[in-house]
């Protein structure tokens, strides 16, 4: 499926060559029959650089087809740099409808955060990870995380939790907070903030982890058991703030500190810009919601 | 003393290539019993100490170990998941260097707590009274627990290693050359510490030692090993005190005398 109609023809279908999108195929098919196991693969060479999310849009290019609609997000936004350029690429690549609406996309590419919008079945969340390995501060040698993994020696990841209690007094893993899959798998959730840790249990959405530097990808199939972990005496809490979104009035939903001037002035605002735009179109208003309705970006289809 | 042995060892031997690491080496090894492997460096002393604790597989013999349910299984035979269990639950080993049987970059406690958490103890606070306790044993003071060992003395990082073996309450320590590199009144203190905690909690040892002044007070048999072979064994007091083995003649003849 090489030429298409269009002036995309000097690129293969969604960049990645048919043979390459086979081969990270099979690696994600392994991920999912292995919920929370690494699965190596043979990354390729992206048009952007490592950490930029190599690993999430090879991915991504491996399982989109010409009527998906995709979504992507930066850290919960649909309108920073990252976000942008991958969202172009894709619909220079494979020419495929582009949204920001959580309930449209059909695939949703993300940096660090889960949409605050619950997902649904016959989604896929394509998580891009920078470190996959959960153990590797702990146990910098691969040979010996691996076997780790495989012997299910995980003793090591609560010695990280003791420290954080014995320093902080309290859980201080604020990100990238490690869970067991299915009873079996430690897995790192990618730099996620832990507030969105319950929202990977037993989700309905298929999510998938590609990590390209590290050529690492695992997999959470949709009603997953994923579980964080603690201890007894100190259990697993997710972030909470003590005010509401100053822009669309939210609570319950992870915020971002925004600053407003140079004299300290600041607010706490959804970092899920497209949750956000959807409240005060439904009329809430925060603290500091400007009079007038934003103009909002909207689905764009397919040229 | 019961009357099996907890450790069976029987014509054990590790070849490098064609170089002999130690040859043919049988013993047995009872409940409480500490047993000192001497000899000059190069006779195969931590050879055989890494055979035994698996953490080298031998080229030929064998080695079986009276599990807690009483029934003996041949230790190059289990799986690694089951090896790599026992060495943190019923074993110890002791590092001569501590930086290598230590994390040294998380807390003293956690270092005390790590097998304890790796055996599925969740409880944070029972974790950290149980350290505290290891380190009150060790002689180690309780606001030294959140301190990483690397701000710890010498003495103090090989103390805190034999706490992080012990917790599990295991009942067979390996220790390679446990005084190795300390002071002689570091080494004393050490030597006391081990010779009580030994005695309190019935552990049986195989200490590995070139200093016989070690073997003398800490165990109660002795092997002396010379190019990979046993040349002499016996009660550590005969052995010292009425060498036969012309080799073993000449290594307690060595000793200085101040």
């Amino acid at each position: 499926m090489t030429a298409q109609p269009t002036d995309i023809a000097t690129y293969n279908f969604a960049y990645l060559d048919e043979q390459t999108k086979r081969m990270i195929r099979r690696a994600i098919l392994k991920g999912i029959a292995i919920p929370g196991y690494q699965v190596p693969f043979a990354s390729r060479e992206m048009p952007m650089p490592y950490g930029w999310g190599t690993g999430g849009v090879q991915v991504t290019a491996s399982i989109i087809g010409p009527d998906d609609v995709l979504k992507v997000i930066d850290q919960g936004a649909d309108d920073t740099t990252n976000a942008v350029s991958i969202r172009a690429f894709f619909k220079k690549v494979a020419n495929v409808a582009v949204t920001t609406e959580t309930a449209k996309a059909t695939i949703i590419q993300t940096r660090h955060r889960i949409p605050e919008h619950p997902l649904t079945s016959g989604q896929v969340l394509v998580y891009q990870v920078p470190i996959p390995e959960p153990l590797r501060f702990l146990e910098p040698r691969e040979t010996e995380t691996r076997k780790m993994h495989a012997l299910e020696e995980y003793g090591l990841m609560h010695v990280k939790l003791y420290e954080d209690i014995a320093r902080h007094g309290r859980i201080a893993t604020t990100y990238a907070y490690p869970v067991k899959v299915e009873g079996r798998y430690v897995m790192d959730p990618s730099p996620t903030p832990k507030f969105d840790n319950p929202k990977m249990h037993r989700s309905p959405a298929l999510q998938l982890f590609g990590a390209g530097r590290e050529k690492r990808i695992y997999a959470l199939p949709p009603f997953t058991d994923v579980v964080s972990l603690d201890f007894e005496d100190h259990p697993f809490e997710v972030q909470t703030f003590d005010q509401p979104c100053a822009l669309c009035a939210a609570e319950n939903v992870y915020l971002d500190e925004v600053i407003l001037d140079d004299h300290g002035g600041h607010m706490f605002v959804c970092s899920d810009t497209d949750h956000c735009e959807k409240r005060r179109e439904q009329g809430h208003r925060g603290r500091l919601a400007p009079e007038t309705p934003l103009a909002l970006e909207k689905t764009e289809p397919a040229q | 003393m019961t009357d099996e042995p907890l450790l069976r060892v029987s014509a054990l031997s590790k070849f490098y290539g064609s170089r002999v690491g130690c040859e043919n080496v049988t013993f047995g090894l009872w409940p409480g019993e500490v047993l000192a492997v001497v000899g000059e460096s190069g006779s195969g002393k931590t050879t055989l100490l890494n055979c035994l604790s698996t953490r080298l597989l031998p080229s030929s013999g064998a080695a079986s170990y009276r599990m807690r349910d009483g029934q003996f299984r041949e230790l190059y035979r289990m799986s690694e998941a089951e090896r790599r269990f026992l060495m943190r639950t019923d074993w110890g080993f002791v590092h001569q260097n501590p930086a290598d049987g230590l994390r040294m970059t998380v807390s003293a406690g956690a270092n005390v707590g790590e097998r304890l958490m790796a055996v599925g103890d969740r409880h944070y606070g029972k974790i950290r009274a149980t350290a505290v306790d290891w380190l009150s044993r060790v002689e180690i003071d309780e606001d030294r627990i959140d301190d990483e060992p690397r701000a710890f003395s010498g003495g103090m990082r090989q103390r805190l290693q034999i706490a992080r073996n012990l917790v599990t309450g295991p009942r067979l320590v390996f220790m390679d050359e446990p005084t190795g590199g300390l002071d002689v009144s570091v080494q004393a203190r050490l030597l006391d510490l081990l010779r009580g905690l030994v005695t309190d909690l019935g552990l049986a040892a195989v200490v590995v030692t070139h200093d016989l002044a070690v073997a003398r007070l800490l165990s109660q048999r002795m092997m002396v090993m010379k190019d990979g072979r046993v040349v002499e064994s016996g009660l550590t007091d005969r052995v010292l005190d009425d060498p036969r083995a012309p080799y073993t003649q000449l290594l307690v003849s060595s000793i200085l005398q101040v």
